[in-house]
């Protein structure tokens, strides 16, 4: 289940005073399993770039293959099973008179009995850590955490390979946030399937995923480890980016003591860092 | 995704002196066009008329490409009324075999007529909302249509309507766009089935549309409130409109072309 994107270029509006090139010439491979993040600036072409893995947008020019198929051939239907995409603000995609009934509506393509549907419908609820008794209300009076994990499950029920989600976590609380980036985690592990996440967050991005691909003005600018990107602090910042907040602290503390390794991006990982050093030191 | 056509009601910014001339200038004038335009019949008056159209859109410095895409969406009614017109209308058949025995030159001139009519119409007024912001836009209707006020026309409130709906025809059309396409993420088919199977296909973007614009209706009232916004009475502008020597060129030339036209037309 692979993603491959060959010398893509997307112009919005062709052929009027508004044309504008989103992405431009993106050469690009993801394999299956990976959990990759995207990074970059409002306007880089990261949602962009993500509607054309299932073919919700044709490239202009170069070409899209996900697991052999290209995205401008027939096979449309099926792709879009393989491929869920779960959009920035999901929750004003809702639109049925129950839970159950919004998360069921991409079950209705396929062909399965009422039973299999609802174990799906179960299964989905379940992942996003909501309660059964959810499922006969109105989707309108749930809190806006609920209302995003609904129409999370509404794309997870149809168990797609590949997860892309578009930034989210946009507009929720801390706990809100962790708890969502918690049940990624956890279907990317369990399920094995090829998880691409969309942030604007360095700190999540560093704290979930393998990968990073750094968009800049429809280009990839950088795509590599975690560790790789995130060295790079002056290339980052040259596209007003910057790298997560404490690997500027550890920068900082290794000014003073010199022992410590600065190449640590996430908070557990400084502070398993810190107490190692300091132990060190101790003894 | 969604049908990019429409694009009457877009301003697309630029420094012309049409873009610079007073809203109320060019609101008139496209009135005063559209009356001129069914005032003349000739072949060469039309001519004059679709010359001076096609000088208007190079002057503007929009694509005249971009202007003949507004004509799109109402191809269809365009056609339709030419059809009607070529096979209702009273003449000398153009032959006596059948399917032409129905069809007169009259009618056919007719649907022409109406046609060129209608298309240059529509081009100008795009081309008045291509080159005039929404505010200014309404604005000059608001201006235009306030010594209506004394009769009781609330020409404040009308113009206030109007400069929020032109501002959210591109925010409903984004809109639409996004949730279309967030369907269809998860299986949606919008282009395949009968009539009524299709009609149906709308309804999970027709449910969370309303939803939002009512938000959004809401929100904008709130904003409003919050500005202590109540309506016309006693408010001032920021920026009132003022006639330039544009105007007085633009309504110059314009004025004494319309005249000749009419001149050659009737005498
Ligand atoms: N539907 C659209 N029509 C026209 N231009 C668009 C559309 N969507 C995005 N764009 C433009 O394409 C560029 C990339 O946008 P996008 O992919 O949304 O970036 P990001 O998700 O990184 O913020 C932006 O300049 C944006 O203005
Ligand atoms: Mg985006």
């Amino acid at each position: 289940m692979s993603i491959i994107a060959e010398n893509l270029t997307y112009i919005y509006m062709p052929g009027t005073p508004f044309e504008r090139a989103a992405l431009r010439d993106i050469n690009l491979k993801i394999d299956e399993g990976e959990f990759v993040g995207i990074i970059g600036h409002t306007g880089s072409g990261k949602s962009t770039l993500i509607q054309h893995f299932n073919g919700l947008l044709k490239p202009t020019e170069g070409r899209v293959v996900i697991n052999g198929m290209d995205t401008t051939g027939k096979e449309l239907k099926e792709l879009r099973r393989l491929v869920g995409i779960v959009f920035q603000y999901p929750e004003h995609q809702l639109f049925e008179e129950t839970v159950y009934k919004d998360i069921a509506f991409g079950l209705r393509k396929q062909d399965l009995t009422e039973e299999e549907a609802r174990e799906e419908i179960l299964k989905a609820v379940e992942v996003v850590g909501l309660n059964e008794d959810i499922l006969e209300k109105s989707p309108f009076e749930l809190s806006g955490g609920q209302k995003r994990r609904v129409a999370i499950a509404g794309v997870l029920v149809m168990k797609p390979s590949i997860l892309i989600l578009d930034e989210p976590t946009a507009g929720l609380d801390p706990r809100g946030r962790d708890e969502i980036f918690g049940f990624i985690t956890r279907i990317h592990k369990e399920m094995g399937i090829t998880v691409i996440l969309v942030s604007h967050s360095m700190e999540d991005i560093a704290r979930l995923v393998d990968r990073v691909i750094v968009m800049n003005e429809g280009t990839i600018e950088m795509d590599g480890r975690i560790e790789e990107v995130f060295a790079d602090i002056g290339r980052l910042e040259s596209i007003g980016l910057s790298a997560p907040q404490v690997a500027y602290l550890m920068k900082r503390l290794k000014t003073i003591c010199p022992g410590i390794n600065e190449k640590v991006y996430t908070v557990s990982a400084a502070r398993d860092e810190l107490l190692k050093h300091l132990k060190g030191k101790g003894a | 995704m969604i049908n990019t056509s429409i694009t009457i009601g877009q301003y697309i910014p630029g420094d012309s002196i049409i873009h610079r001339a007073d809203p109320r200038t060019k609101i008139l004038l496209s009135i005063a066009f559209m009356v001129v335009i069914f005032l003349v019949n000739s072949f060469w008056t039309f001519t004059a008329m679709a010359l001076f159209v096609l000088l208007t859109v190079i002057i503007s410095g929009v694509p005249v490409k971009y202007t003949l895409r507004g004509l799109k969406p109402i191809m269809f009614i365009i056609i339709f009324t030419a059809v009607i017109n070529i096979f209702t209308t009273g003449g000398t058949p153009i032959s006596q075999t059948v399917p032409f025995k129905y069809i007169t030159w009259e009618g056919i001139i007719l649907a022409l007529r109406l046609a060129i009519r209608l298309a240059l119409i529509i081009i100008s007024g795009s081309l008045l909302t291509f080159t005039t912001t929404p505010i200014l836009l309404t604005d000059g209707i608001e201006k235009l249509l306030s010594p209506f006020r004394k009769i009781g026309l609330p020409a404040h409130e009308l113009a206030m309507m109007m400069s929020i709906a032109l501002r959210f025809i591109p925010t409903l059309l984004e809109e639409t766009d996004k949730i279309m396409k967030a369907q269809a993420a998860r299986g949606a088919d919008f282009d395949t089935g009968n009539l009524i199977q299709r009609a149906k296909s709308f309804v999970p973007v027709l449910v969370p549309l309303f939803v939002s614009a009512f938000r959004r209706a809401d929100e904008l009232a709130t904003a409003m409130e919050a500005r202590c916004y109540r309506g016309g009475t006693g408010r001032t502008r920021l920026r009132s409109l003022e006639f330039t020597d544009a105007d007085v060129r633009i309504a110059v030339v314009t004025f004494i072309f319309f005249t000749g036209l009419l001149l050659l037309e009737y005498l």
